[in-house]
């Protein structure tokens, strides 16, 4: 019953609830995920970026594909605030967010952000990647304010 | 372009079984519940259910997403000696009303004589529609979407509205005012499942299950089914009631939109529309018609800021003004004049998903049959043209053009 605006601190949901599946496209992205590394598939070819990773560059049709560093910084451009942790229905503030990674252009990443009160999230705010871990060894990254040290 | 096929199909009947909530119609099985909809579809046409030799299906003919009907099992049961025609659109709900073209296609090419689209639903505890994403493992695509916790089309759809909030800025009191005329349109329906009256109050009371959205805007979760009956116009001339002519219809979307919220990928002004405006313009090619020509829209409304955006890819108004538009109470049937208040246009005169039902967009059919033939319960005067849609949802979304002969 949370009226909007008093939400409080916004929360990772916990790690060791959750799991990813992976394969042969999209394991590249994870595999560096683990080393805590953020990147996005590029097209080897055009060099245009497209996640999440697929077999053909949607541009230029080519399989080629590289999976450079990026910053780790980028902006919200879009989120949504849940007060119930959905895997077990209690109380939980988490908000999923929308990023555009910087180094990127095109991609979107979808995680949580922590570090700030959920109502102070807004479209625009600059982020930098948290990792968390997960089920199986895995990591994901979310977010934190850039305004934190 | 005017389509080669329009005005050369109708629907002729349209059938359903009484609505239970989420759950409540067991020990009916989902072949009971389809084949009580098809019967009463055939009843309806004046035809006999071993007439129907087409089946055309949306949701990959999957039954609400949980459970599985097929035309096997169907045409056992129901006695129909042979099918000339079973295939169904893919992905979900987005396909309900461009199944109407699927029949239209089987019609045209003389695969079959008499089709027939069905929907039925049936959700059991242990296998919830709107926990559809949240209850399967996340498969490769959307392990990079679900472990963020948007784990239902509901939260998917809420950072939609956020966008469309901060581009347009969007009142959220206009979400409840969608809310409250599907509300109001339900009142007078005895077989509507939410009828009490909604004021701003209760809407505001409603808790927010995805900021910006309320409980209030997540449609309701119904057991049932209804099926509806498509044949070529001279079989409709010997049907029992007059023909609903399928005027225009398209089904499918840009890439733009591609895989919707569950990919999160769309640029703008994509990302903060319903993903409808590819087949509007389909559509309006087709016809040569515009928004200003229909005289009652039923939107599919399964969360309820996807009817504004809905206004603005079909142009009801324009991109960003669906807002403005909702507020000035334009979306409800006026008692007064019979059109829509205000001079705008009548949207969900059943009360839609919100209030009615939720049979995957088939109520929307229905009601668009029963506007024009002039037995709806909140009839739209000189209703000549009913627009129906599927979706919004990962392609296909749908549009359907149905027109009084």
């Amino acid at each position: 019953m949370t009226a909007a605006g008093t939400y409080g601190p916004a929360r990772f949901l916990p790690g060791d609830q959750i799991a990813i599946s992976t394969n042969p496209d999209t394991e590249p992205f994870w595999s560096a995920a683990k080393d805590e590394r953020l990147t996005a598939c590029q097209c080897g070819a055009c060099g245009r970026f497209r996640m999440p990773p697929s077999p053909f560059c949607p541009y230029c049709s080519s399989r080629d594909k590289q999976w450079p560093e990026l910053p780790g910084t980028g902006a919200v451009f879009s989120y949504a605030i849940c007060s119930r942790n959905p895997a077990t229905g209690a109380d939980f503030v988490y908000v999923p967010v929308v990023v555009e990674p910087d180094g990127a252009p095109g991609v979107r990443l979808i995680g949580n952000i922590a570090g700030c009160d959920a109502e102070d999230v807004h479209i625009g705010m600059p982020v930098k990647v948290a990792w968390t871990d997960i089920q199986d060894g895995w990591k994901i990254p979310n977010f934190m304010p850039q305004s934190l040290a | 372009m005017a389509w080669v096929n329009s005005d050369t199909c109708a629907i002729v009947g349209i059938g359903a079984t009484e609505f239970f909530p989420r759950g409540k119609s067991w020990p009916r099985t989902i072949n009971e519940l389809a084949g009580e909809a098809i019967l009463a579809a055939c009843e309806d046409a004046g035809i006999g259910v071993r007439d129907i030799d087409g089946f055309a299906y949306y949701a990959g003919a999957t039954a609400g997403y949980v459970d599985k009907f097929d035309t096997g099992s169907l045409m056992e049961t129901l006695g129909m000696p042979a099918v000339s025609f079973t295939a169904a659109l893919t992905s979900g709900g987005g396909g309900s009303a461009g199944a109407i073209g699927l029949a239209t296609a089987a019609l045209k090419n003389e695969d079959c004589r008499y089709a027939v689209t069905v929907m039925a639903c049936q959700q059991m505890p242990h296998a919830r529609l709107g926990a559809v994403f949240g209850a399967m493992k996340p498969d490769p695509e959307l392990s990079f979407l679900q472990p963020s916790g948007l784990v239902g089309p509901g939260h998917l759809v809420s950072v939609l509205t956020r966008r469309h909030m901060h581009l347009y800025g969007t009142d959220p009191a206009a979400l409840g005012e969608i809310v409250m005329a599907s509300r109001q349109h339900a009142s007078n329906r005895s077989n509507a499942m939410r009828r009490t009256p909604l004021s701003r109050e209760d809407y505001e009371a409603s808790v927010m299950l995805a900021e910006p959205l309320r409980r209030l805007d997540f449609c309701l979760e119904t057991d049932g089914a209804v099926a509806v009956i498509t044949t070529t116009i001279d079989r409709a001339k010997d049907c029992r009631h007059p023909p609903a002519l399928v005027h225009g219809v398209a089904h499918g979307a840009s890439r733009a939109w591609g895989r919707a919220f569950s990919w999160m990928g769309m640029p703008d002004p994509e990302f903060a529309s319903s993903g409808h405006r590819f087949t509007a313009d389909r559509l309006w090619d087709q016809t040569g018609l515009s928004a200003r020509d229909v005289d009652v829209a039923l939107l599919y409304d399964h969360f309820s800021p996807m009817v504004l955006m809905q206004l603005e890819d079909y142009g009801f108004c324009v991109q960003g003004e669906g807002s403005d538009f909702v507020l000035s109470g334009r979306t409800r049937l006026d008692p007064a004049t019979g059109r829509g208040a205000n001079g705008g246009i009548a949207v969900n005169t059943h009360g839609g998903h919100l209030s009615d039902a939720y049979i995957v967009g088939m109520t929307h059919l229905v009601e668009a049959v029963e506007q024009l033939r002039g037995t709806a319960i909140n009839q739209v005067r000189d209703c000549n043209l009913a627009l129906v849609t599927g979706g919004p949802a990962p392609v296909p979304v749908s549009s359907l053009l149905l027109r009084r002969a």
